[in-house]
């Protein structure tokens, strides 16, 4: 306890210093800051006592005394370029540690109707940036409204249809000692805009980084929103994530979120469905190996009627990983004719790695229809044996079959080169020939 | 002599089921293999094919000259085996074309042959799904994922056609198929005929065999081959019912 109260200690001081500094922002920003940062001084990081984080244990980092990044990280435009997309995706805001980094990034070109700045540009422009994050008492969302320095703001105007897809990377970059990063992101989409894009996570480096994630996608009436999260850090990384999606009536929200671990990757999505005849699908792919534990918690909340909500997320484990998934689905009085459907597949390729899946449904409505299921279960022998008989070798035919196991979700990746990127990816943190 | 099984025991779930059976087959002929329920008819298939729940326990295939026991199963494959599965296996998320075109690269590859680009490929396999009246739309489906008995049959004897295997056994591949349906394999089987192939078939009816004439039919029960002779002994099976090869078997032992 007196070493987490330590930590408490180096966190508030390195509040107190940041708080003199010009990024602290305007009054209403301080007041927010201010008002997070104590929720997060009263409550601690959680404990596995808290039902949320029954099989989260982020002991490891209550107890790393992880520190703002004060320098600029010099980064290279060669270092970032694998994780970038080439020509494929022009338009990219680079974020380095938290800091905008306009060298790295290429927003020249964008097309009309849409601006992308970061949080202070935002304010001079008068745009709100009140986001339901801001009351969240999540400790980690309270750390990062505390900390985080360059926020991200993507504004699509009413009607424009953004077709090029936007790509915002999140680097951390942590120098020789433990790097606290709070990368933050708003995408406002207005009435009847379409946009597309990709968030991702990516880190160099091997020192330990806690990556304090927030993402707000605030969706107008009619708006279509495609996202793609990319959470591919190092393995000294601890990536805890929090994404607010609101939907307004008739709009639609088409997330997937494709995660490779680190030491924890914990992602918490609340989906709102707040105006009639919203449709939101949250799909999710996750491969963990050795020590790794990756959790997903994820909300949909259906406010109103009509509403169709979408859920598909596989795991594939290996090593001594572990893996937690809660879907909580609440259909409140109000939504009647919800349509929710819930799936939790995990794929277990070795006999030490586990996972806890449970299904939440939360519904207070007597005309609506949920559904749900879960289940885990090794490579099919049979499949396997049917590959091979054809004249398939044992490794293509296992790699073969977890393709395919992953396919629902990475065919749902619009974008083929990023869908290319991911498929390569999945067969590298696999050991697999690709 | 292309295949030469001698002496075969095979046990699967710690339960003898072959027992000592002998069987050789030359290009170009076709051999049926009948026998009643349980009498080890799928196992010798599955055995021949290498499959992990069939252990052999004694005696030896030699196949193309080759100890065929020492393969796995899918370098029994390359080398020319094949075996249409009574059971077809679902692999959902694998599409049909992607999955023959691995398999039939697989295959020139052991041989030492070009692999064929996507072009080559949709051209050879369009071809030879019209042999067999398959919807074009199969092909793009995930391998054998909600096709009915009889697509699922019609499927294996379609990706025999395109692998062009030099011993191809057929487990029970007329089950669940209607008389059109059967009619369609049995075209397809008897368009693979050639002086370089055997046929193994292997069926419980002889209906299958009016069809795909065999040269030869061999009458398995207990584990073993009871009796062998010409297409003739097929009609006395359907006449007479396998209770009657019970009876012989038993007397002669």
């Amino acid at each position: 306890m007196a070493q987490v109260a330590e930590r408490q200690e180096t966190y508030a001081a390195a509040f107190e210093r940041f708080r003199t500094t010009p990024a602290f922002g305007p009054e209403w920003l301080r007041t927010a800051r201010s008002a997070a940062f104590g929720r997060f001084l009263e409550r601690g990081f959680p404990t596995t006592r808290d039902e949320e984080w029954k099989f989260t244990n982020v002991a490891p980092v209550a107890a790393t005394p992880f520190q703002r990044v004060n320098e600029d990280a010099s980064v290279s435009a060669e270092t970032l370029e694998p994780f970038l997309f080439g020509d494929s995706l022009r338009l990219q805001a680079v974020v380095v540690n938290g800091r905008f980094a306009p060298a790295l990034s290429s927003l020249k070109d964008l097309p009309a109707g849409v601006t992308i700045s970061t949080f202070v540009e935002a304010l001079a422009a008068h745009e709100s940036l009140d986001g339901p994050s801001l009351k969240s008492d999540h400790a980690f969302v309270s750390l990062n409204t505390a900390f985080f320095e360059d926020g991200i703001f993507v504004h699509v105007d009413p009607k424009a249809v953004i077709t090029e897809p936007i790509h915002v990377l999140f680097l951390s970059a942590p120098g020789s000692t433990p790097a606290l990063v709070a990368p933050r992101l708003m995408v406002v989409a207005g009435e009847q805009s379409q946009v597309s894009l990709v968030e991702s996570y990516a880190g160099l480096g091997t020192s330990s980084v806690l990556t304090t994630a927030v993402t707000e996608v605030m969706l107008g009436p009619g708006a279509v929103v495609d996202h793609v999260k990319i959470q591919r850090e190092t393995a000294q990384a601890f990536h805890l994530a929090s994404t607010f999606v609101h939907l307004h009536r008739s709009s639609t929200f088409a997330s997937r979120a494709i995660t490779f671990g680190g030491r924890i990757a914990r992602n918490d999505i609340t989906a709102t469905m707040a105006g009639e005849g919203a449709e939101c699908t949250l799909n999710g792919l996750y491969v963990a190996d050795g020590d790794t534990l990756v959790d997903t918690h994820t909300t949909i909340d259906h406010a109103q009627a009509h509403c169709p909500s979408h859920e598909i997320y596989k795991g594939i484990l290996s090593g001594r990983s572990k893996a937690v998934f809660n879907g909580k689905i609440i259909v409140r009085p109000d939504a009647q004719k919800t349509d929710a459907k819930q799936t939790n597949k995990a794929l277990l390729l070795s006999p030490d790695a586990t996972i806890n899946t449970k299904p939440q449904l939360e519904i207070f409505a007597d005309d609506v229809k949920c559904t749900h299921g879960a289940t885990i279960g090794q490579l099919d022998e049979d499949g396997l044996f049917y590959l091979r008989a054809r004249g398939i070798s044992e490794k293509d035919a296992r790699n073969m079959l977890i393709h395919a196991f992953a396919s629902d979700v990475l065919n749902g990746v619009a974008n083929e080169v990023v869908r290319a990127r991911l498929e390569a990816l999945l067969l590298e943190k696999l050991h697999l020939p690709s | 002599m292309l295949l030469e099984i001698k002496d075969l025991c095979v046990s699967a779930e710690d339960k003898d089921i072959l027992k000592s059976l002998n069987l050789s087959v030359n290009a170009g002929e076709v051999h049926a293999i009948m026998g009643p329920n349980g009498s080890g008819k799928s196992t010798l298939a599955r055995a021949l094919s290498g499959h992990p729940g069939y252990a052999v326990t004694g005696g030896s295939i030699t196949y193309n000259g080759k100890d065929l026991l020492d393969m796995a199963p899918e370098e029994r494959a390359c080398e020319g085996v094949f075996m249409a599965f009574q059971y077809p296996v679902e692999i959902p998320g694998v599409n049909n074309a992607y999955f023959l075109k691995a398999a039939l690269n697989a295959v020139r590859k052991h041989r030492g042959e070009q692999e064929l680009d996507a072009v080559e490929f949709m051209t050879l396999i369009r071809e030879k799904a019209s042999l067999l009246e398959m919807d074009q739309s199969m092909l793009h489906r995930a391998v054998n994922e909600g096709f009915s008995g009889g697509e699922k049959k019609r499927n294996e004897i379609f990706q025999m056609a395109v692998l062009e295997p030099k011993l191809a056994v057929l487990d029970e591949t007329d089950s669940g198929l209607d008389i059109d349906a059967l009619r369609v394999v049995a075209n397809g089987v008897n368009a693979l005929r050639s002086p370089d192939r055997a046929i193994v078939v292997v069926t419980h009816y002889q209906r299958l065999l009016d069809y795909i004439v065999p040269d030869f039919v061999h009458v398995l029960s207990g584990g073993r081959i009871v009796r062998s002779g010409g297409k003739e002994l097929a009609l006395e099976l359907e006449e007479k019912g396998y209770g009657w090869i019970d009876a012989v078997a038993g007397a002669g032992a």
